[in-house]
């Protein structure tokens, strides 16, 4: 099946997971579109996948230099057109860095990579990239990730909660020590969303713990065919 | 033209947790050295400018890309 719907997923040196979340738009019916880093076109896409990895070798901070690479401009300017931008791991740090997201993620606590298989609680159905989740849903994909403690001011994280933008929650235990256990949140508007899990990665029982991690990529193909 | 060193002095804010420095103070302990309570890590950039970059531009430098203002503090030094 596919909805004629194309989904650019953005490639930096050092990006590791591009080509599962590109597997992962194909799962879920659209056509991925390579964007690479240095390019200033979006090339018309429907929505845009950060996904994971060490862009820039993480030099200086995760995803600071990338977020300032030239595709970025251009995906800050598509996301104020309300275009879906979705960042996984290394992409949310990337988007938190470009200022699309608040907050930002340090060193786990304890210092260790944590990489194992993580269950996470859908707190918000009303971004692009939940809707097709239920509130309080939980679900298990893996988490990979030395840099993934979400942190923020204390009026931002009122802010976050009062607006419903916490997208996800850790359950089960929280991996990193993130602040109230975030492990996702939205932008203002719910078309950007960023996580440290990797949806993209489990949804193929051959490959992944579930198939839970598809309902991301689904989701926006209903988020985005309600906005046209 | 003229060229002068500039340090950046990069800090995690005090209330950000910095497991590296506390995994830093742990080996102190482990090395026999006592009376080292605390350890914070940071970074310490040295630039090399020339005349036509002012402060405004040095802090800006600092403020988008060597640090990052939501997690860390700074201090630029013309040396």
């Amino acid at each position: 099946m596919t909805t004629g719907m194309r989904i650019g997923v953005i490639t930096f040196p050092g990006t590791l997971d591009d080509v599962d979340a590109a597997r992962a738009v194909r799962y879920a019916g659209a056509e991925p579109v390579a964007l690479w880093h240095a390019q200033h076109d979006l090339e018309g896409v429907d929505a845009i996948v950060v996904p994971g990895g060490f862009s820039y070798g993480d030099y200086l901070r995760a995803g600071a230099i990338a977020s300032i690479a030239p595709i970025m401009t251009e995906v800050v300017a598509a996301a104020g057109r309300g275009t879906p931008v979705l960042g996984i791991c290394n992409g949310f740090q990337i988007l938190c860095e470009a200022g699309l997201l608040p907050g930002a993620l340090v060193r786990n606590a304890g210092l260790h990579f944590v990489c194992r298989d993580q269950r996470l609680r859908v707190e918000s159905t009303t971004t692009a990239w939940t809707g097709g989740f239920t509130a309080g849903q939980e679900l298990l994909v893996p988490i990979k990730s030395g840099e993934g403690r979400f942190v923020a001011d204390a009026g931002t994280l009122a802010q976050l909660e009062a607006e419903n933008r916490i997208v996800f929650r850790y359950a089960g235990g929280n991996p990193n020590g993130a602040l109230a256990d975030i492990a996702g949140i939205a932008s203002a508007d719910g078309r950007v969303v960023g996580l440290m899990p990797h949806p993209e990665h489990a949804i193929d029982p051959l490959t992944g713990p579930s198939t839970d991690g598809l309902g991301l990529f689904t989701s926006v193909l209903q988020a985005a065919v309600s906005a046209a | 033209m003229h060229v002068a060193k500039v340090v950046v002095d990069v800090m995690p804010k005090p209330e950000i947790l910095d497991p590296q420095g506390q995994a830093v103070a742990g080996a102190l302990t482990r090395l026999g050295v006592a009376g080292v309570g605390d350890v914070r890590q940071g970074k310490h950039f040295v630039l090399e400018v020339d005349d036509s970059v002012d402060d405004e531009t040095l802090e800006r430098v600092a403020a988008t890309l060597l640090a990052n203002p939501v997690i860390e503090d700074w201090v630029v030094t013309r040396a």
